[in-house]
């Protein structure tokens, strides 16, 4: 397997490593991907890394996360990783399709790309490059092209492999598919995930992504995804982050809508060194709906960040926000939710609201709601909070016989309530909200996943890879 | 039951209670009434042990203990119940939840396993009819949404569940059209029981032609300045407070 160590000027190595290994790495490019490939380069030795003197990087400083020497992995670990080893969901009677990504590599048992009896593809980025041309040139790199921000660049310009997900038309895919992204590696990793959902004209998708990890290792993973809901199509959308402190994850989704469909986006953050939740979405469709949500329970020195941008470039279209947040002793956190109503989209309906608590005078948050509107006929709301956990509601439980710390809690798990009670998949939810009441309680550990059996937490989690693959 | 002697209280620094006593004895009734802002709820939060009130002289024994030394919790779990006149809601925590949890709590305070789920379920179902309640408010969350004569009656159900020794419902009536006062009312009458006692803290006489008290005090600045028996209420409905005003 060929990994490629970085040098500490993070930037200008990954521009030579791109100029000296492209022939070999990128080797597979369709001349479309390629082209991708290359204009992003460009644009990434343009831009290069956001500093916080950036409006948008105002709030997360990544500095710190940049300073490590990092390796890259620049080649697939190889077929036939068994998941079941790996992996366990311990979510009861939740029955999933589970696709795995290591290290940014998607795992796979038999085939690379699964096709089931529906017509619908699940697999490898990778694989669908080679096989699919065609969607590939429709959507890869589609919803991110305008982005002007550079790990969004860098990641186009280094994406080699991740999960692609194709959907026909009219199809309700009855499983929930659950996107694994584990990390296991003895050193400094930095990766470019990349996923492509496409779901196809009135058919219905739900996708859970988890983000794990097993190491304790300084990781900096730069996750892309892209999303397109053809017409009266729906996506239920869940994202579940649970990682150790020494990772940096940016977690960044473009989401584009034709009319009629909807979205419903939920993003559980539990523990994380730094996250950073980039959500993108255009509606470009009449009737189209798009429901973002949010969950953060931050506390030691963790810092969240949520940016939500939502376009509302037609008439008619529904969005809403609602993002809450529990921030303990040291920790941060950022939300900025940016709404943009073009000037021919009358009739937008358009509602944000965040909300935090803050249990000590060090934990801090900035929430910043900026709404642009150009029509004249809308309806927009936005609201944003800050405080303590109320009094009269302390000394209501309290005077029922319920200890302090336990009427903490209680109200901690109330006040996420609202956002964990929209999950729709109720094994999903119980699961949740097990794992937020147990969060609250100081018991959650970032090993304790959804996902990761925790009995095999002691045993050297190992991976079945064939080295004659590579 | 409970013996208040000479209590003195303040917030921020201003005197509210000046020097209030009041003895409770085991299956008695007593009113306690006033007009506004004389420190009816006042009393209720201390002996409750709200955060916020500094007791500034005397003492509240409760049973042989004194409850200036207890926590909120503490003092719930030793037996005193206090009925909100603004119940607080707490969206997405269920009734249900909420109760057990209290209950439970309330029973590891006195060294108990926790309520076994079917006997909690019964006990709840037996409570509710008792009470006239609808099915499904147990299921909602704590309050929230509730309409202000089921915010009343919801404290009446915990106070049914939970089993108090000494239950104070301060302005329990307020806002109550005549059905949910009757059932209020009707609610506290068949919770009496020889070794349980209950203060209701009223501003109008109509209650106490629900709930018949033993004993009626009249607070009036910080002080309890006349008691006397259940016709002292009619009295001090007929004359009013400049009633008593004029005779201190």
């Amino acid at each position: 397997m060929e990994h490629i160590q970085i040098e500490t000027d993070l930037k200008s190595s990954l521009e030579s490593i791109f100029t000296e290994k492209s022939p070999t790495l990128f080797s597979k490019d369709t001349p479309y991907v390629a082209g991708v490939r290359k204009q992003a380069f460009d644009k990434f030795a343009q831009l290069g890394f956001p500093t916080a003197r950036q409006e948008r990087w105002r709030g997360t400083d990544l500095s710190k996360s940049l300073a490590p020497d990092y390796e890259f992995i620049m080649e697939a670990p190889g077929e036939n990783v068994d998941i079941e080893k790996i992996f366990q969901c311990e979510v009861p009677h939740f029955e999933t399709f589970l696709v795995a990504q290591l290290n940014g590599w998607y795992v796979y048992r038999n085939s690379p790309l699964t096709v089931l009896p529906s017509g619908v593809v699940i697999g490898s980025l990778a694989k669908a490059f080679e096989q699919y041309p065609d969607l590939i040139k429709q959507h890869y790199g589609k919803y991110t092209e305008q982005s002007a921000e550079g790990l969004i660049a860098l990641n186009t310009a280094f994406a080699q492999d991740g999960i692609f997900i194709y959907v026909p038309d009219n199809v309700t895919v009855p499983d929930v598919i659950q996107m694994v992204n584990i990390v296991d590696f003895d050193r400094n990793l930095m990766l470019q995930a990349r996923n492509l959902v496409i779901v196809g004209k009135n058919s219905h998708l739900r996708l859970v992504q988890c983000d794990d990890s097993i190491n304790h290792k300084v990781t900096f993973i730069n996750s892309v995804s892209e999303v397109f809901l053809d017409k009266d199509s729906s996506l239920d959308h869940y994202k579940l982050q649970n990682k150790d402190e020494h990772s940096t994850l940016i977690n960044s989704l473009y989401f584009y809508q034709e009319s009629g469909s909807s979205l419903s986006s939920n993003a559980i953050s539990l523990n994380g060194g730094i996250i950073r939740n980039n959500t993108t979405v255009k509606l470009a469709g009449e009737h189209s709906s798009a429901n973002i949500y949010g969950v953060y329970l931050m506390d030691r020195n963790q810092h969240i960040d949520n940016q939500v941008f939502i376009d509302h470039m037609v008439p008619n279209c529904q969005s809403s926000e609602m993002f809450k947040g529990i921030l303990d002793d040291h920790a941060s956190g950022v939300f900025n939710g940016h709404v943009m109503v073009r000037k021919d989209a009358q009739h937008t309906n358009a509602y944000q609201s965040n909300k935090n608590i803050l249990l000590t005078d060090k934990a801090t948050v900035d929430t910043k709601p900026f709404l642009e509107i150009y029509a004249d006929d809308v309806k927009c709301s936005h609201g944003a909070t800050v405080g303590q956990l109320d009094g009269d509601a302390m000394f209501y439980i309290r005077s029922r016989g319920i200890s302090e710390a336990n009427a903490q809690i209680l109200l901690m798990y109330a006040f996420a309530a609202e956002v964990v009670n929209k999950i729709s998949i109720p094994e999903l939810r119980q699961r949740i909200d097990d794992m937020v009441k147990k969060r609250l309680r100081g018991e959650l550990s970032y090993c304790d996943q959804c996902v990761l059996h925790c009995s095999t937490q002691e045993k050297k989690v190992s991976f079945e890879i064939d080295v004659t693959k590579i | 039951m409970l013996s208040i002697k000479n209590l003195s209280a303040s917030i921020n620094g201003k005197e509210i209670l000046k020097g209030v006593n009041l003895e409770v004895k085991a299956g008695e009734v007593h009113a306690i009434m006033g007009p506004n802002g004389t420190g009816k709820s006042t009393l209720a939060y201390v002996i409750a042990g709200r955060q916020g009130y500094e007791v500034t002289s005397g003492e509240i024994i409760f049973n042989g203990r004194n409850l200036l030394e207890l926590s909120t919790e503490e003092r719930a779990c030793e037996g005193i119940f206090l009925g909100f006149q603004y119940p607080v809601e707490i969206p997405g925590v269920s009734i249900t939840n909420f109760l057990r949890t209290a209950m439970n709590e309330q029973r590891k305070y006195h060294g108990l396993d926790p309520i076994p789920a079917k006997e909690f379920l019964s006990k709840m179902e037996e409570k509710k009819k008792m009470l006239e309640l609808q099915d499904k408010l147990t299921n909602r969350s704590v309050n929230e949404g509730f309409s202000g004569g089921e915010k009343k009656k919801n404290e009446i159900f915990q106070m049914a569940m939970l089993e108090p020794m000494l239950a104070i419902l301060d302005e329990t009536d307020s806002g109550l059209d005549i059905d949910a006062l009757r059932i209020v009312a009707t609610g506290v009458n068949k919770l009496r029981r020889p070794d349980n006692a209950t203060v209701v803290i009223t501003h109008y006489q109509r209650l106490l032609d629900y709930i018949v008290p033993d004993v009626v005090h009249v607070l009036f600045d910080g002080r309890i300045v006349k008691s006397g028996g259940k016709e002292m209420a009619l009295e001090l409905e007929e004359k009013g407070y400049e009633w008593i005003k004029s005779q201190l």
